[in-house]
């Protein structure tokens, strides 16, 4: 099965870059972006569950308003006495949620994880083009992290102006309560943005001149397209929520007024800056999730991805129109309304690219010979719950609509079907998917079936039924809503979505699980457990320090699966050399 | 003495960070007779507040959006800016300004002082702690009430009381003369709360009347403060455990 | 619990929800092709001891159908959209002679403004009261938008109208009640730990009732002086 010429030279290699570097320099402060990439897996999947569990408090009070929360007496008086959730903890849970997922679990999982993991594995190179930033990059977010988690101990309690932090609720803490939660949470993202910043120049720098010979741009995977626009989309989207923030963080310590009315501030410069970020944002969390399920994709159906090169134009349309509908998230606030028919026109059109890449998809599948394992699980899920984002979109995105289900459940919905339905799902695919890689041992099959389907239900159940609420009016980010008359009869169905959320949260405890037992007690993988075409898999699971034995040259693009020019397999490797193949020209630049 | 004074100072300061449990849960015996518990023996200051006039009409308050504390108020509820009986005006806080020796610290009490939310309407409406008491806050009413202390020189704070009986105990660490407490949820609701070293104050209650005890022999200044009112200064010379009276009078016109 | 929008209540509602079920409707119809679409594939495609995928890169010829189709149906939802929008928010969209009502946001009430005799707002006979729209039916009224502290969003589900009002600007919004009867007024946008009970009653009464409420108020709020409105 030893399918590349680089193989075959694998023992003798391995000794060449024999590591003898202090454990402290290889698995702690280690400049290889391997480790580096399962040191934010580690990370970012501590944050997703610590989100997760904030995500549980706010459903109980949701679905049992006022009533005492099983072992919530744990909790201090002034976030839960006797176990009841206070308001404003409520408040401070909706916004730790938001923020903890958004920034330091799917973002770093999607960018911090994937980008420092794939991007030098598939392209060929032995690292990144800048390691000791690298390294920096990932010891700069552990402390952002920590910054975050402090403040839920400090007085006044963590921020409560939801992640969006609009002023002037963010910016005025007497209309709070909350004034170092706040600044806390300022801090840490400013941090965080720091961390960003670094990883996506080097994903840049690396994607630009260290493809290994042959690798030309089109015959780049897309998931290293799409790490790629990321990327961009990071260098040039941070800064700009760096800026606000410290504007935010100068409004509430040293009396600037940026954006508060009463000296002159103006709040809606925030919700300007906050979504000119914001937006793009959206599609930092998106992307990379399209491109690995791309990857994955093609693998499982055993067929070349459909129509590549559209595929790689919608990637760099989405990346491209991305800055042009920030307006979108402000419909309602007093923005000028002709602006509000510009925004909804471009933000209708980037539903194109979106729809290109659904109809790749599925083109992909169609005629293919589709092995269900659970990354392809994942994956094809990805692509269902998808759609169902973007086309709940549709509705946001036209005015008139959205004037009726702004900021209701509508949205919430909408956002989790993309967020949670589309990322997560992405994540789950490519974690599992590349898992045999990091570790050399596979995830047990069975039990990772079993976490799909539980997660693919009761997914479904909690997310689905909240388009209803939001087609009833159900505002989002109310503590208790039973208070309204309207919303009273919907208490039913809230409760049912609190208890599918209990077993959702549930099910994944045998990811958690797997992803741990399979360390110690995984099937040892091989170096190609999936017979894919990629660089990263003609190299030992998990590959050496320096990657690869020998540097491998390209002849191919990355999706030949089922080619007639494969005669024992149904996959062809990017590295194999075929007889009819010529030796590529050495990029200049290359390594 | 000074040094337990300093680490009670301390403890409480630090209880203020949010865990305030462990104090008792005895209420004060109200604001009358000084709202914390004065030292033995000493002189007293006692006096009538009255009011001269006709007491201006107290505003209604339009509670039909908020029926489980319109139910409290059979005919109506009024906000009792001015409360006048007899002649005599309650909801003074009283207290002595200066005159006090220099230097000198007092224990602060174990017992809190109360502020009650009921009928949507904060009870006592003036009242004082010390420096270091912890200040207790309930809510007896079935709704939402937030209570925001607008402080200039101690920590404000904003936390809110969904459930009715709920109860949370916060301190001030600095004194302070009349922090505005609000509810934001039922804007007509306002109290204010004055933070002092020293125990000696009390608020009138519906007979005008207030005491102040525990004080040694001198002359002091103390002040009168009413919501809409305004305030009164007066010097009082109190004799070797005896008690000096002193009467204070508002007026419609003033203010 | 379903897709259906609950009954409304408003002149332009209609519109709304027209728009909204259109979308529905084709939303729908996307969601059913590529739902039963992956369902078929996945049956259909999978894999089989000597089974061959099929190897093709793609059919440009799908591309172009794909994408032309879908610009063009989601040009039709825009340009159907903008003239709805236009009416409802629009800058000069405000009827001639709306009744001026005045909305003030405050942490967590609303504060609500009724012109005196003169029918203007800001004139000094204005009557206040607190979490309490009363409107005429059939009549359009123009909210002006003002909001002491936090940024809080006006809602009446019933009415399918919703803006924020943002500290430091004045925002005009106008709406039509078409039925009597009590709905509810919410706040949409986060404004704090109270966000969840800020919350008003909106009753719509015949003209000539609504008249008479305004001037029992009005001689209510002359005789005794109210302590809700201190600003």
């Amino acid at each position: 099965m030893a399918s590349t010429a680089a193989v075959v030279h694998e023992p003798a290699l391995e000794h060449a870059h024999a590591d003898d570097r202090p454990f402290i320099r290889k698995y702690i402060f280690s400049t290889d972006h391997k480790i580096i990439g399962i040191q934010f897996l580690l990370m970012s999947l501590f944050f997703l569950l610590i989100g997760g569990m904030l995500a549980m408090v706010i459903r109980w009070q949701l679905g049992f308003p006022g009533r005492a929360m099983p072992g919530g007496g744990v909790l201090p008086e002034t976030m839960a006495p006797g176990g009841i959730v206070l308001p404003e903890f409520y408040n401070s849970l909706v916004t730790m949620h938001g923020t903890f997922m958004v920034f330091f679990a799917i973002m770093p999982l999607l960018v911090g994880v994937f980008g420092n993991y794939l991007i030098p594995l598939k392209i060929g190179a032995p690292d990144m083009a800048f390691p000791r930033i690298n390294m920096a990059s990932f010891w700069i977010a552990v402390p952002a992290g920590l910054i975050m988690l402090a403040g839920f101990f400090v007085e006044g309690g963590h921020a409560a102006a939801g992640w969006t932090g609009y002023a002037p609720l963010s910016a005025n803490p007497e209309l709070t309560g909350v004034s170092l939660g706040q600044q806390l949470w300022c801090v840490s993202l400013i941090i965080l943005g720091l961390s960003s910043i670094m990883g996506s120049f080097n994903y840049i720098t690396t994607i630009i001149n260290m493809r290994a010979p042959g690798m030309i741009w089109f015959r780049l995977p897309l998931s290293i397209w799409a790490l790629f626009i990321t990327a961009i989309l990071v260098l040039l989207a941070m800064p700009i929520l760096s800026g606000a923030l410290i504007m935010l963080l100068f409004d509430q310590t040293l009396g600037t007024h940026f954006f508060l009315p009463a000296q002159g501030g103006q709040p809606l410069l925030w919700q300007h800056l906050f979504w000119f970020f914001g937006h793009p944002e959206v599609y930092i969390l998106i992307l990379p999730a399209m491109g690995m399920v791309s990857d994955i994709i093609a693998n499982g159906s055993r067929k070349p991805i459909f129509g590549y090169t559209s595929m790689v134009l919608a990637i760099i349309a989405i990346g491209a129109l991305g800055w042009g509908v920030w307006g979108h998230h402000m419909f309602m606030s007093g923005m000028n309304p002709t602006l509000g028919t510009g925004f909804m026109i471009s933000t209708l059109l980037i539903s194109v690219p979106s729809a290109i890449k659904t109809f790749n998809w599925m083109g992909t599948m169609w005629g293919g010979n589709i092995r269900f394992h659970v990354p392809m699980l994942h994956a094809v899920a990805f692509v269902s719950m998808f759609v169902i984002g973007g086309l709940s979109g549709v509705f946001m995105a036209t005015t008139p609509v959205d004037i009726y289900i702004h900021d209701t459940y509508f949205i919430v919905a909408h956002l989790h079907y993309v967020l949670f339905g589309g990322s997560l799902f992405a994540i789950f695919a490519a974690v599992t998917f590349w898992y045999p890689k990091m570790f050399g041992r596979l995830m047990n099959p069975l039990w990772g079936k079993v976490h799909f389907w539980l997660t693919f239900i009761f997914f479904n159940a909690v997310f689905f039924p909240m388009h209803g609420l939001g087609a009833q009016g159900h505002m989002r980010r109310i503590y208790d809503p039973t208070e309204y008359e309207f919303l009273a009869p919907l208490q039913g169905v809230n409760r049912m979505i609190t208890i599918s959320a209990f077993l959702l949260f549930t099910a994944q405890i045998i990811f958690l699980v797997n992803f741990i037992a399979g360390w110690f007690k995984g099937a040892k993988a091989g170096p190609n457990p999936w017979q894919d075409n990629g660089l990263e898999w003609a190299t030992p699971s998990p590959p050496p320090h320096g990657n690869f034995p020998v540097t491998p040259h390209v002849y191919r693009g990355p999706y030949e699966f089922s080619s007639p020019l494969a005669v024992d397999d149904d996959y062809l490797p990017q590295s194999r050399k075929l007889e009819t193949d010529r030796e590529p020209a050495v990029l200049p630049a290359g390594d | 003495m000074r040094v337990a004074f300093g680490i009670v100072l301390a403890l409480t300061a630090f209880g203020c960070g949010g865990d305030n449990g462990g104090a008792s849960d005895q209420p004060a015996a109200g604001q009358e007779g000084g709202g914390a518990i004065a030292p033995a023996g000493g002189g007293t200051i006692t006096g009538t507040v009255s009011f001269t006039g006709t007491p201006p009409a107290n505003p209604t308050i339009d509670m039909s959006e908020e029926p489980a504390c319109a139910q409290k108020h059979a005919g109506g509820a009024r906000d009792p800016q001015v409360v006048v009986n007899d002649g005599k005006l309650a909801n003074v806080f009283v207290f002595v300004k200066s005159g006090l020796p220099a230097g000198q610290t007092y224990p602060v009490p174990s017992s809190a002082a109360m502020l009650d939310q009921d009928g949507c309407l904060y009870e006592p409406r003036n009242f004082g702690v010390m420096v270091g008491q912890q200040l207790e806050i309930k809510n007896s009413d079935p709704v939402l009430h937030n209570i925001k202390a607008v402080p200039t020189k101690n920590r404000g704070f904003n936390i809110s009381q969904p459930t009715e009986g709920m109860t949370t105990r916060r301190t001030f660490n600095t004194e302070e003369i009349g922090v505005p407490l609000e509810c934001n949820v039922h804007g007509w609701m306002k109290a204010s709360v004055t933070v002092l070293n020293h125990p000696f104050f009390a608020s009138t209650g519906n007979d005008g009347t207030f005491t102040i005890r525990g004080l040694p022999a001198g002359t002091y200044e103390i002040e009168a403060r009413h919501e809409k009112l305004g305030t009164r200064t007066q010097s009082v010379t109190v004799p070797q455990d005896g008690t000096a009276t002193a009467d204070i009078t508002f007026g419609a016109a003033a203010s | 619990m379903s897709w259906l929008l609950p009954p409304h209540a408003s002149s332009y509602a209609a519109d709304i929800d027209w728009l909204y079920y259109l979308i529905l409707i084709i939303t729908g119809i996307a969601f059913l092709v590529v739902q039963i679409g992956l369902v078929w594939f996945i049956i259909k495609y999978r894999a089989r001891p000597n089974g061959k995928a099929l190897y093709t890169h793609g059919f440009a010829k799908a591309e172009w159908i794909w994408t032309s189709v879908t610009a063009v149906v989601v040009v039709v939802i825009g340009l159907l959209s903008a003239g709805v929008w236009d009416r409802i928010k629009g800058r000069d969209s405000i009827p001639p002679g709306a009744i001026p009502i005045g909305i003030h946001g405050k942490q967590f009430e609303w504060h609500i403004s009724y012109p005196g005799a003169d029918g203007q707002l800001g004139t000094g006979d204005d009557l206040s009261i607190r979490n309490q729209l009363h409107l005429p039916l059939n009549k359009p009224v123009v909210a002006t938008l003002t909001s002491e502290d936090a940024i809080h969003s006006f809602f009446i589900p019933a009415f399918r109208i919703k803006q924020d009002a943002v500290p430091g600007m004045t925002i005009r919004v106008w709406f039509q009640p078409t039925d009597t009867g009590t709905f509810e007024l919410a706040c949409a946008e986060l404004c704090g730990l109270g966000h969840y009970r800020m919350r008003a009653v909106v009753t719509v009464h015949a003209e000539a009732e609504y008249q008479r409420w305004l001037d029992e108020r009005g001689r209510a709020a002359a005789a005794s002086p109210t302590a809700l409105l201190q600003r």
